[in-house]
C-alpha cells in the first residue's frame, strides 16, 4: 500500500520539498512582479500616454502560452527554476500594473492636494500617501496574480523536472497512478486557497481604517473587490 | 533576433502548410476547442451572472465559487481528467470551461451590479417588467464590461488550449510539444507565434464586436 503522500523516487524530493519548491517558484515571481509594477505604475500615472502601450505590450506577452515561453527560455537560462519564474513574473505584471494604476488613480484629488500642501514631495507622496490608499486595489490584483502563478508552476513539469507539484502529474501519466494526479491538484488548490487567505488577512492589517463590516455598507459599488478587473491568467 | 529567424523559417517551410500536421489543420482544431469551451462557459456564466447581478443576491456565493475555481490548477485538472476519463475531447473541455467560467461570471455580475441606478429605476418607474429592465436597460448599458469578461475568457482559452496537445489532442500546442521533444526550437517558436497571433485575432474580433454591438450612447459615456 502506497501512502498518499509518498512521492515516487524519480522526483528526488519529499512531499514537503515539492510544496516548498512550488511556493518558491510561484511566489518569487509575484514578488518581483510587484516590485516592478510599483515604478511602472507610477510612470503610467505620471505620464498618461504611456499606459495604453504598456497595457498592449503586457497583453501580447500574456497571449504567449507559458509552455512556449518556457521552451524558448531554455536556450538562455537552461533547465532551471529561473526558466519557469521569468514568464510567471511577466504574467503577474499583466494583473499588477493595472491594479497599481487603478488604485493610485482612485486616490481622491483632495488627498493629493492636502499632501502637496503639507510639503510632501512627489516620491514620498507616492510611497506614503497614494500607495497605502491603493492597498485594497493592489491586494485584489495580488490575489489574482498569486492564484494564477500557483496554478501555472505545474506547467513547468513539461520542460523537465521544473514543475514542483506539477511533476506529480507527469509521473501520474507515466506510471498510470491517478492518485498522484489527485494529490497534485488537491495540494495545489489547497496552497492557493491558503495563500489567498493570508493575503486577505494582510489586507486587513494594512488597511486598519477599513472596518471589516464597512465594506458591505457601500451598496452599489463592487462587492467583490477588484473583480471587474478581469484576471487574464494563462496556462 | 534568434526568435525572429525561427519564426521566419517555420512559416516559410512549405511542409508546414499542408496535410494532417499542417498549420491550417492545427489552427482549425485550435479554434474548435476554443469556440466550444467559450460557448459552454458563456452558456453557464452569462445567465447566472445576469440573474445574480440583476437581483443582487448570491454575490458572496459567486465570489466563493469563482475563487475556488481559480484555485484549481488548469494543467493539473487536464491531466487528472485524462487519467480518469481517458482520451477524448471531454477531458480537455472540462479544464478549459472551469478556467473560463469565473471571469465571465464575475464580470457579468459586476457589470450589472455597478450600473448607474438612475436609468434602471426610471425604467422600473415607467412600469417596465423586470425582464425588460434587464434586457433592454441593464444589458445594453453593461455590454462593454460583459464583452471584456468574455474577451479575457477567450484569450485564456486560446492560450491554454495549447496544453491539449499534452493529452494527445491536436491544436497549435502540437507544434510546441512536438518541437520540445524533437529539440526542434523552430517548431516551438512557430507554435508559440501562432498562439499569440490567434490571441491577438481574438482581441481584434472582440473589438469589432464591441464596435457593432455597443450602443453609441453607451460608448460615448465610456470613453469620456
Amino acid at each position: 500500500m502506497n501512502g498518499f503522500f509518498d512521492i515516487p523516487s524519480d522526483l528526488q524530493s519529499s512531499y514537503l520539498g515539492l510544496i516548498s519548491t512550488h511556493m518558491q517558484e510561484a511566489l518569487v515571481p509575484v514578488l518581483v512582479g510587484l516590485l516592478l509594477a510599483l515604478p511602472i505604475g507610477l510612470l503610467c500615472v505620471r505620464v498618461n500616454w504611456i499606459y495604453p502601450p504598456v497595457l498592449w505590450i503586457t497583453t501580447v506577452l500574456y497571449a504567449i502560452p507559458s509552455i512556449a515561453f518556457f521552451v524558448v527560455l531554455i536556450d538562455y537560462t537552461g533547465l532551471s527554476k529561473t526558466t519557469v519564474m521569468i514568464p510567471l513574473t511577466l504574467y503577474s505584471l499583466v494583473v499588477l500594473v493595472p491594479a497599481v494604476v487603478d488604485g493610485v488613480r482612485s486616490v481622491p484629488e483632495e488627498t493629493n492636494a492636502a499632501a502637496a500642501a503639507m510639503g510632501i514631495g512627489s516620491l514620498r507622496r507616492y510611497l506614503q500617501v497614494q500607495l497605502p490608499i491603493a492597498v485594497p486595489a493592489i491586494m485584489a490584483g495580488l490575489r489574482v496574480a498569486t492564484a494564477s502563478s500557483i496554478s501555472l508552476v505545474s506547467v513547468g513539469s513539461l520542460i523537465g523536472n521544473q514543475g514542483a507539484l506539477g511533476n506529480l502529474l507527469t509521473t501520474a501519466m507515466l506510471y498510470h497512478r491517478p492518485l498522484l494526479a489527485v494529490n497534485s491538484v488537491v495540494t495545489t488548490a489547497v496552497l492557493a486557497v491558503l495563500v489567498d487567505a493570508v493575503l486577505v488577512l494582510l489586507r486587513r492589517v494594512l488597511t486598519p481604517w477599513q472596518p471589516a463590516s464597512g465594506r458591505r455598507a457601500k451598496r452599489r459599488t463592487s462587492t467583490i473587490a477588484g473583480a471587474a478587473r478581469t484576471p487574464e491568467s494563462v496556462s | 533576433m534568434n526568435v525572429l529567424n525561427f519564426i521566419q523559417s517555420f512559416f516559410s517551410d512549405g511542409s508546414h502548410w499542408h496535410g494532417y500536421d499542417g498549420i491550417p489543420q492545427r489552427v482549425w482544431e485550435h479554434l474548435q476547442y476554443t469556440a466550444g469551451a467559450l460557448a459552454i462557459a458563456a452558456a453557464v456564466g452569462l445567465p447566472v451572472g445576469l440573474v445574480t447581478g440583476h437581483t443582487g443576491r448570491g454575490g458572496n456565493a459567486l465570489a466563493f465559487v469563482s475563487a475556488g475555481a481559480r484555485a484549481l490548477p488548469t494543467f493539473g485538472l487536464l491531466v487528472l481528467m485524462f487519467v480518469w476519463l481517458g482520451l477524448g475531447i471531454v477531458p480537455v473541455m472540462i479544464p478549459l470551461v472551469v478556467l473560463a467560467v469565473p471571469p465571465i461570471l464575475i464580470t457579468t455580475y459586476e457589470a450589472i451590479r455597478t450600473l448607474d441606478p438612475s436609468p434602471v429605476d426610471a425604467a422600473r418607474g415607467m412600469g417596465m417588467p423586470e425582464r425588460k429592465v434587464l434586457f433592454q436597460v441593464e444589458v445594453p448599458a453593461a455590454l462593454p464590461l460583459i464583452l471584456s469578461g468574455l474577451r479575457s475568457a477567450a484569450i485564456q482559452i486560446v492560450s491554454t488550449a495549447t496544453i491539449a496537445a499534452y493529452v494527445s489532442l491536436g491544436g497549435v500546442g502540437r507544434y510546441i510539444l512536438d518541437g520540445l521533444y524533437q529539440r526542434n526550437y523552430e517548431k516551438v517558436v512557430g507554435g508559440a507565434a501562432l498562439t499569440a497571433i490567434l490571441a491577438l485575432l481574438v482581441l481584434v474580433l472582440f473589438w469589432a464586436i464591441a464596435r457593432v454591438a455597443v450602443s453609441p450612447g453607451v460608448r460615448r459615456r465610456r470613453t469620456a
